[in-house]
């Protein structure tokens, strides 16, 4: 086994882990260093792919500034354990069928890739992770979707603006 | 000897690895004993003196004090929390020196040439800014997880503090990259080579001052530093978030503030001091400056003899000629043909780190500590505003400078 497929299996260990921890643990500060620590696999992952500038990004954004906030606000909250409740009506229901839907839908997809990979590898045509340069990544995001682009920052603007309105009700 | 021509990558890089943990150790403590002796000249006292020939044991005396001191965990901490916090704290510390190159050298080991760094990444600015935006996390846990008053003040002041001038930080280095046109660290440093007019090194720090000014004022109160260390105000807060901590845990939060002082500082260098770069030029005239990193460590080296041979301390007396006749040789060592073109880099980069280091420590030993609200308002109002518009008028100038 290489170095990457042993790093990847311990990234993907730590992803999953981290993902049953948010949901599992009572108190809150607990869950958000468990989303931390997913965003921070899923960060290594990206580097396994040669995505160094999004796997930068994806620690810089969320795990720096998004779930620092999150902690932050928990802290000044004091927010307490949470109070376990059974399985209220709507997740057993809905939820619990929307999750198995969701997880053979993975399943399928997975394998029906895993078979296009094969079938390639088999032909000759072996499709390597190509490596995503800065330079191309904003050459794509500043032309060809610029319009989403804009778009999100008007949505951002937008955010501060509620917020602001929000704070001057209080004060 | 298999494992090692099969990884010869990753043993190369255990190595290097190696190399730099002992040194930047090494510095940190021997950091500790420059600041206190700097800040004790400034306030007209001597500072430590008696453990070791001028006190320079004291950095060991501390190590061992912490490590012997009764390791209190509060019964109230959330425990997992309360132990992993000084951890994440030193290790990302620790983690963002990997991306710093010290030299544009190319050196081998083991027959394997490789680069004055640990890890050469194209992106490596935004991932030593990745690497370091999650430091906050050993702060505000240690705060948190105390599970006690004064702590969590001081996770909450520091988390807030942290966050508002990472902003400031971030946008003052845009400048930088606007003109460089990369993020990797070789290539920043290369742009600024050259001279204008043919005594003005071309480095940043010229056509970015606004910027560099914003960088370290930002850098200051992101390593929570004197006048911004309002996190660990004695006078308000105990010790702020390491109240609760004892022992080497905090010894490790120290050690992390002070790692963090020196990745900062490295970033100011590579980014607005022309990195490893020499302040001459490079033409025949100049070539006697290949000669300076031997010359500064022989005259080092007489001094030392000299200034032991005269000392009144005993231990002194013994120790200051030997390390002066080992400083001697290892400035001999620098005039071989074939060390003196590697070691030019790394001389002039710890030079220029050494440089700032020793402006944070004097910053310390002038400047009164600032109140909360005057640390936020500045952040906000003065500093974010100040880096917006070396911003515009950094990408304005570059706009027009483009050809058409």
């Amino acid at each position: 086994m290489s170095v990457a497929m042993l790093v990847f299996f311990a990234c993907g260990v730590m992803a999953v882990l981290g993902a049953i921890g948010l949901i599992l643990a009572r108190e809150p500060v607990h869950s958000a260093l468990s989303l931390v620590l997913v965003m921070v696999a899923l960060a290594v992952l990206y580097l396994l792919l040669g995505a160094a500038f999004i796997a930068a990004i994806q620690i810089l954004v969320y795990a720096g500034a998004v779930m620092v906030l999150f902690i932050f606000v928990i802290m000044l909250l004091n927010a307490g354990v949470e109070v376990r409740t059974n399985l209220s009506r709507l997740a057993r229901w809905v939820g619990i069928p929307l999750a198995i839907v969701f997880l053979v839908e993975m399943a399928y997809a997975m394998s029906r890739e895993y078979g296009a990979r094969t079938a390639m590898a088999a032909g000759g045509a072996a499709a390597g992770p190509v490596p995503a340069s800065t330079q191309a990544l904003s050459m794509k995001l500043f032309t060809e979707f610029v319009l989403p682009f804009e778009l999100t920052s008007i949505l951002i603007l937008i955010a501060i603006l509620g917020a602001l309105v929000l704070a001057k009700k209080e004060a | 000897m298999d494992f090692v021509t099969q990884h010869p990558v990753l043993v190369v890089s255990l190595i290097k690895i190696a190399i730099a943990l002992f040194v930047v150790m090494t510095a940190l403590a021997y950091l500790t004993w420059f600041e206190r002796k700097v800040v004790a000249r400034i306030q007209s006292r001597w500072g430590p003196y008696w453990v070791g020939p001028h006190g320079l044991l004291q950095p060991l005396a501390d190590g061992i004090k912490f490590l012997f001191k009764e390791d209190v965990i509060p019964p109230a901490a959330d425990k997992v929390t309360y132990l992993l916090a000084p951890f994440l704290a030193l290790a990302l510390a620790l983690t963002t020196l990997a991306l710093i190159p010290i030299g544009p050298a190319t050196i081998s080991i083991l027959g394997q040439p490789t680069q004055l760094v640990i890890s050469h990444s194209p992106v490596g600015l935004i991932l030593l800014f990745a690497i370091s935006s999650i430091g906050v996390y050993g702060v505000a846990l240690a705060g948190w997880s105390s599970n006690s008053k004064y702590p969590l003040l001081g996770g909450l002041r520091s988390s807030a503090q942290m966050i508002s001038y990472e902003v400031s930080l971030t946008l003052s280095v845009v400048g930088v990259l606007l003109i460089a046109g990369s993020l990797d660290f070789y290539n920043i440093v290369g742009g600024q080579s050259g001279h204008w007019w043919h005594f003005l090194p071309k480095w940043h720090v010229f056509p970015q001052f606004l910027g560099f000014i914003c960088y370290l004022t930002a850098a200051i109160a992101e390593t929570n530093r004197v006048p911004f260390d309002l996190p660990e105000a004695e006078t308000e807060l105990v010790a702020g978030f390491h109240t609760e901590y004892s022992s080497f845990k905090f010894a490790m939060f120290f050690m992390a503030e002070y790692g963090n002082m020196i990745t900062v500082s490295c970033l100011a260098t590579l980014l607005f001091l022309g990195g490893w770069l020499s302040p001459f030029p490079e033409t025949g005239a100049w070539r006697w400056q290949l000669y300076l990193p031997a010359a500064g460590l022989i005259i080092g080296g007489i001094a030392l003899i000299i200034g032991g041979l005269r000392s009144v301390q005993w231990n002194a007396k013994a120790v200051f000629p030997v390390l002066g006749i080992i400083c001697i040789g290892v400035g001999y060592l620098c005039t071989w043909q074939s060390v003196m073109p590697v070691i030019q880099g790394p001389f002039w980069f710890i030079a220029k780190v050494f440089f700032l280091l020793f402006f944070y420590v004097w910053a310390r030993g002038t400047l009164p500590r600032f109140r909360y609200d005057q640390l936020m308002a500045f952040g906000w109002k003065f500093l974010l505003p100040l880096a917006l518009i070396n911003l515009v008028g950094t990408s304005l100038v570059e706009v027009l400078r483009l050809p058409r």
